[in-house]
């Protein structure tokens, strides 16, 4: 279990200094910074010291080796744009894409985990016809359509909830919602194919047999055992949904670390755009890692893949 | 039981919802949105057009151009005299008071023009200060401004880009990771018809009305209790809380969103001039490896292939015009009296022919901005068999592109900073500089000659000789004005101006 916690750990150190090294290597693909920065009237000498006055004018593998050292130890430096240190900016916001991301998940936890198990009871019935729909169009439809959507009806037409802000709880159904909505097929999928498989088991048969009631059957023993997988798939949907809150932060005008992240695209701010893809990237890192170690825990097949 | 469960659910979260929802009359602030983020709230250290229109609301400039006259009037200055081409003497209004209620005179004027004329001061964009080399006290309200050099479009800079902060003003600024001073994080401090309240980056800016503003401002006295400003990003969502009270107003409506919106008749929709303009700029000397555009005939057959007329009416607006010469027709000195290429698909064709692409010719198209617009040409282009390739870009990768000539078209835009003077657009792309298609020895010159001399008369003759040659030859292809679409609340007395500056400062309830 070591030597794979170990292996798993060195995978995932060297997906995020790739990350961070494409990131870096892209922002610089798309233009010279120091242009971003000066604005569209600047002159040639406003921008060449702009340039200089950022290090912009260094080679660009000195850069990154320069931001590299300082970002393991917890500097990502200064906004260009914000002129505050970018880890404090970061931390600012994102709890707010964090409770964002929370919410989405409950909110998909919710909507698929019973109707994965009631499409696993009633195979090919009309309710799994009705799950495999919602899996169908939840997957197929783009998520800022399913926002816009979301807003005309609840936010104009019947002024349900409001459009923008975070404000109060309402401000984060919508968004919820709408990010959570494109998360719950794999889930409920995944939660169906588990029951489905857990229920055909011996034991299962064994608990019927003694008599146990069909509820205590269904979610003492087969859903306890069916869910572990759909567990592991969450921690990862977690950080997807932390990095793809960006489109939703957008619509809605959440001030989240997504709305950040896209701002700071547009206006070239590279210490934050560099950090910001890191944080994320580390999430996924994480998550994904700490998935890994639960499904090798609960299977030793894994331990020697 | 449950219906009223899902009912008191709902009441619930719509009366959670009004306290956000109040906006406009009834609280008496005016809201607005673009989709910018403003986390600096100083127009020397903050250069967005955000910036420029709040530069107006907080701040007070030396003159004040009266849009309907286009003549300069006193505003912090009562009068103003030049006492050479590089030297200007100002004499200043009394009575008036800062928003942190220190009074305003001679010491603040020169503090304001000392601080930002400063290379290290880190002004953004420097050409709007760089012209001035320094200012000295003559009285407690007289003040001596010292140019580099002849500037004739210092009256439009003084105007709309030099906003006076108290003395002293950037003095206690924190000093920034870097270990340079940073002075944007200065609280903001101006005399303007609006005191900054407070800010939180990418969500909003709030000023409330200076009750102290001084009569006899040529901007008039506030009207609107509150005006805050807030960043939404996408237009959809800035339309619905548009239309659900959440916004009062919005600018850069598409055209077909707009004439939706003027089709309900629930808010106020308006398409207005602004002073940007649309160009396409051709590799006049070949350095970009496709060498059509070397031959004025070329050109000359792509110009005649572009239906102009069609593109600003169909696409851009009612408010859009032509334009025959490389700059806007309301800037000093733009005249549109120089050759013009009308739409003539068929002269294009026999131009074709004689410059040898009778069968026609593929090249790549550059763009940034409004790729319908973009698209048009091409198809136009497509009529007279010229086949266009379009790279669409960002605004910075373009523009390095540019620079290094590797553009052999580029269709572009130009906002000129909201400066009324040729000098902001012409001098600036045909000065011999990197942006400049030609470097034509003479149109250098001519322009240089307009850029110093403060004889108005012989600066337009000057700049139309320069214009004259840079629409005669071809360099640039001078397309059409920008036009705006503003979506406003039926409640908001709002006049839209030309310059691309919306005077909230003016607006009132109906």
């Amino acid at each position: 279990m070591l030597a794979y916690l170990l292996k798993r750990l060195g995978v995932a150190i060297l997906v995020a200094l790739t990350v961070s090294l494409i990131t870096f290597s892209m922002i610089y693909l798309s233009g010279d910074p120091a242009v971003a920065l000066a604005g569209e009237s600047a002159t040639e000498e406003d921008i060449e010291n702009i340039r200089r006055f950022y290090g912009y004018d260094r080679p660009i593998l000195i850069q990154y080796l320069d931001w590299l050292a300082r970002a393991v130890q917890g500097d990502f430096g200064q906004s260009h744009y914000l002129r505050e240190p970018v880890a404090r900016i970061i931390f600012e916001r994102l709890p707010t894409t964090m409770w964002l991301g929370f919410l989405a998940l409950t909110f998909a936890l919710t909507l698929s985990v019973p109707l994965g198990v009631l499409a696993a009871i009633r195979p090919n019935s009309l309710v799994d016809r009705a799950a495999l729909t919602i899996a169908v169009v939840g997957q197929a439809m783009p998520s800022f359509w399913f926002a816009l959507t979301l807003m005309l009806w609840l936010g104009i037409y019947w002024r349900l909830l409001p459009i923008t802000g975070t404000a109060s709880w309402a401000n984060f159904v919508m968004p919820a919602v709408a990010l959570g909505y494109y998360v719950t097929p794999a889930v409920m999928r995944l939660t169906r194919a588990g029951m489905l498989e857990v229920l055909a088991a011996d034991y299962i048969r064994t608990a019927r047999a003694k008599g146990l009631r069909p509820m205590r059957v269904l979610f003492k023993h087969a859903l306890r055992n069916a869910i572990i997988p759909v567990v592991s798939l969450a921690a990862v949907q977690f950080g997807f949904m932390l990095g793809g809150s960006i489109v939703i932060e957008t619509i809605f005008a959440i001030n989240g670390l997504g709305f950040l992240a896209w701002e700071s695209i547009q206006r070239a701010d590279l210490p934050m755009m560099q950090a910001i893809v890191l944080v994320l990237s580390v999430f996924y890192i994480v998550l994904t890692f700490l998935a890994d170690m639960l499904n090798a825990w609960l299977d030793p097949r894994i331990r020697v893949v | 039981m449950r219906k009223g469960l899902l009912f008191g659910a709902a009441v619930l979260a719509a009366s959670t919802w009004s306290a956000t929802a109040l906006a406009g009359r009834a609280d008496d602030t005016m809201n607005w949105a673009t989709d910018r983020e403003v986390a600096i709230v100083d127009p020397y250290y903050n250069n967005t057009r955000e910036l420029v229109v709040m530069g107006h609301l907080g701040w007070d400039a030396l003159l004040f151009r009266n849009l309907d006259s286009g003549e300069f009037e006193p505003l912090l200055a009562t009068s103003w005299t030049w006492v050479d081409n590089v030297t200007m003497d100002l004499v200043l209004r009394e009575g008036v008071v800062f928003h942190d209620g220190s009074d305003f005179g001679a010491e603040d004027v020169a503090y304001t023009i000392n601080h930002v004329s400063n290379p290290d001061s880190g002004v953004l964009t420097t050409s709007n200060v760089s012209w001035m080399k320094q200012a000295e006290t003559l009285g407690p309200y007289k003040v001596r401004i010292h140019l580099h050099k002849p500037f004739p479009a210092a009256l439009a800079y003084l105007s709309n880009a030099v906003f006076v902060v108290p003395e002293g003003h950037y003095d206690g600024a924190p000093t920034a990771a870097d270990g340079k001073k940073d002075y944007g994080a200065v609280a903001p401090v101006g005399s303007g018809p609006y005191r900054f309240v407070e800010s939180r980056p990418g969500e909003y800016v709030l000023w409330e009305k200076n009750e102290s503003y001084f009569d006899g401002s040529p901007k008039g006295k506030p009207a609107i209790g509150n005006i805050r400003f807030r960043t939404i990003k996408e237009m959809n969502t800035q339309i619905a809380e548009l239309l659900t009270g959440g916004l009062d107003w919005i600018w850069d409506v598409p055209k077909d969103q707009a004439e939706r919106l003027s089709d309900m008749g629930s808010v106020t929709v308006e398409n207005a001039k602004t002073m940007r303009v649309s160009y396409i700029a051709f590799d006049v000397d070949g350095d970009s490896g496709q060498t059509f555009f070397t031959d004025k005939r070329v050109r000359a057959a792509v110009a005649h292939a572009i239906d102009r007329e069609a593109l600003t009416r169909n696409m851009v607006g009612p408010a859009s015009v032509v334009i025959h010469s490389a700059c806007h027709p309301d800037q000093f000195a733009c005249t549109q009296d120089v050759p013009r290429w009308d739409y003539d698909p068929d002269r294009a064709k026999q131009l074709l022919a004689e410059a040898g692409h009778a069968d026609g010719f593929e090249f790549d198209i550059y763009a940034y901005r409004q790729r319908e617009y973009t698209e048009a040409v091409i198809g136009d282009l497509a009529k007279v068999g010229i086949k266009a390739k379009l790279t669409y870009m960002q605004y910075r990768a373009l523009r390095d592109l540019v620079w290094k000539g590797e553009t052999p078209i580029n269709h572009m835009t130009w906002g000129s900073s909201s400066i009324p003077d040729v000098s902001a657009i012409t001098s600036h792309f045909f000065s011999g500089g990197r942006d400049d298609p030609a470097k034509d020895p003479e149109v250098v010159a001519w322009l240089a000659e307009g850029d110093t001399s403060t004889d108005p008369e012989a600066r337009k003759a000057a700049y139309k000789k320069a214009l004259t040659r840079i629409s005669g030859e071809l360099y640039w292809l001078p397309m059409f004005t920008y036009a705006k679409y503003y979506a406003f609340s039926m409640d908001l007395d709002f006049t839209p101006t030309s310059d691309e500056i919306p005077r909230f400062y003016a607006a009132k309830w109906k």
